[in-house]
């Protein structure tokens, strides 16, 4: 039901997303995340986009690992 | 970055394990930490963790499975509606879930129609194509599924879809939390939060438990380098005796959330009391469709009324999911439990905490090694 791995959205039409999971196309409802853009990282969640990853967070934290 | 690669990093979760053993040493008592979702279970074993930990650390599993917590009454509920011809639409875990006589798949290989569906949109474009069929939805879930789900019926109504419902059996992770924490028996150190429930509730939400129970909390993500943090940030403050939520998941988790999952949610259901299998029912733990979406409530359309007669299978499932025993404790684990052969539901779902206990440990089952390290 949920996919812990954050996912690459490649295309956007309207409400709907397309991401790449192991090399199948998936679409992905936009509906609880309107303002993904393309290239965005997402976490997905039983077809829904719930949250983009935010990659300065993400170096926040190794920055505090001192790496 | 790709947020996976740099969260397995080997050199980098030695040293995290490193500091949690140092800090460990400076508690001279056995700290027990609750996780409260699946998806971390599987992580915590899969990757070994519990492997790195010192032995007065001990990580107890919580009620974090949305299958598992269902009880046998919802069960019960929706095989009434197929056996009254309505169709079944549901995530594919809860298809071999026992009821109290029989499970959704048995009432499918007798004819009822049963679908799998990898969301919600799915289950609404049945309904859209077979306009002749009145097709159920089993709200199961918590909060990180519940806006999916009133995306749906919201979704619905604007397109005057009436053949689509849901049987809601939707729970809230913070009152079962408080009900936890109340309880001595478990006596809780500190909660690691789950985290994707975290990206919807933001990590705010779990400030009572720290503030009226000094329980600290963490919200972490899933990968090693994440939980090793979450559980040394739990740890420091333990040894310092502070409580406060600390959210190591930043990149995905906000203190207030998603907020237009959350208004969707809020819009369609409203919180009630709800019945968790192992705990009893709980204040303000479940969401109840509001009057204005009734129709899409098939309780209240189409009232069912079911006496589900309680059944002793043996199973300890309640106390697996109040974190009491793990499951090795349970007389029926491995045989005649098993995934090919679920007695009760954690042994049923991918994240149940018997169904991850088997699948990643199971090899140590037989030298009776538990996850708390210790040797019986």
């Amino acid at each position: 039901m949920c996919l812990a791995i954050p996912v690459k959205l490649t295309s956007i039409e309207g409400n709907i997303g397309w991401v790449e999971i192991g090399g199948i196309k998936r679409k992905v409802s936009l509906v609880l995340l309107p303002d993904a853009q393309v290239g965005d990282y997402i976490l997905i969640h039983a077809g829904f986009a719930i949250s983009k990853v935010e990659e300065k967070e993400a170096q926040e934290l190794f920055d505090l690992l001192n790496i | 970055m790709k947020y996976i690669s740099e969260f397995r990093e080997q050199r980098l979760t030695e040293r995290i394990a490193k500091r949690i053993v140092d800090i460990a040493k400076r508690i001279d008592r056995e700290v027990k930490l609750m996780q409260v979702c699946g998806t971390h279970g599987m992580a915590i074993l899969r990757y070994g963790i519990v492997d790195l930990l010192p032995p007065n650390v001990k990580i107890i599993s919580g009620p974090g499975c949305p299958v598992c917590v269902t009880p046998d009454n919802y069960i019960d509920k929706a095989i009434a509606y197929i056996r009254q011809g309505f169709l079944i639409t549901t995530f594919g875990d809860m298809v071999r879930v026992p009821g109290s006589e029989s499970t959704l798949l048995q009432e499918k290989s007798k004819g009822g129609k049963v679908k799998v569906v990898y969301s919600t949109m799915e289950a609404l474009n049945l309904a859209r194509s077979l306009p002749e069929e009145r097709v159920i939805f089993l709200g199961i879930g918590f909060e990180t599924t519940a806006p999916t789900i009133a995306a749906s019926i919201s979704m619905a109504k604007e397109e005057g879809i009436n053949n689509y419902m849901i049987l809601s059996g939707h729970k809230l992770i913070p009152p079962a939390m408080r009900a936890l924490v109340e309880d001595e028996e478990i006596a809780i150190d500190g909660f690691i939060c789950p985290g994707h429930v975290s990206v919807i509730t933001g990590s705010r939400v779990y400030e009572f438990i720290a503030r009226d129970y000094h329980v600290p909390c963490v919200v972490t993500g899933f990968e090693p380098v994440d939980i090793l943090l979450g559980i040394s940030f739990l740890l420091l403050q333990i040894q310092k005796n502070e409580a406060r939520v600390e959210n190591e998941y930043g990149r995905v988790v906000s203190s207030d959330g998603n907020l237009i999952a959350k208004s969707i949610m809020n819009k369609v259901f409203i919180p009630g009391p709800s019945e968790w299998r192992g705990m009893g029912v709980i204040e303000n733990s479940g969401l109840v469709i509001r009057k204005e979406y009734s129709a899409y409530d098939v309780e209240t359309r189409y009232p069912v009324e079911v006496t589900s007669p309680k059944v002793d299978r043996g199973c300890r499932c309640g106390d697996v999911l109040r974190g009491l025993i793990e499951p090795p404790d349970c007389p029926l684990f491995n045989d005649p439990c098993n995934p090919s052969h679920p007695v009760g539901p954690c042994m049923v779902s991918v994240e149940g905490t018997c169904n991850i206990y088997y699948r990643f440990w199971s090899g140590r089952v037989n030298r009776k090694i538990k996850i708390s390290g210790k040797t019986d």
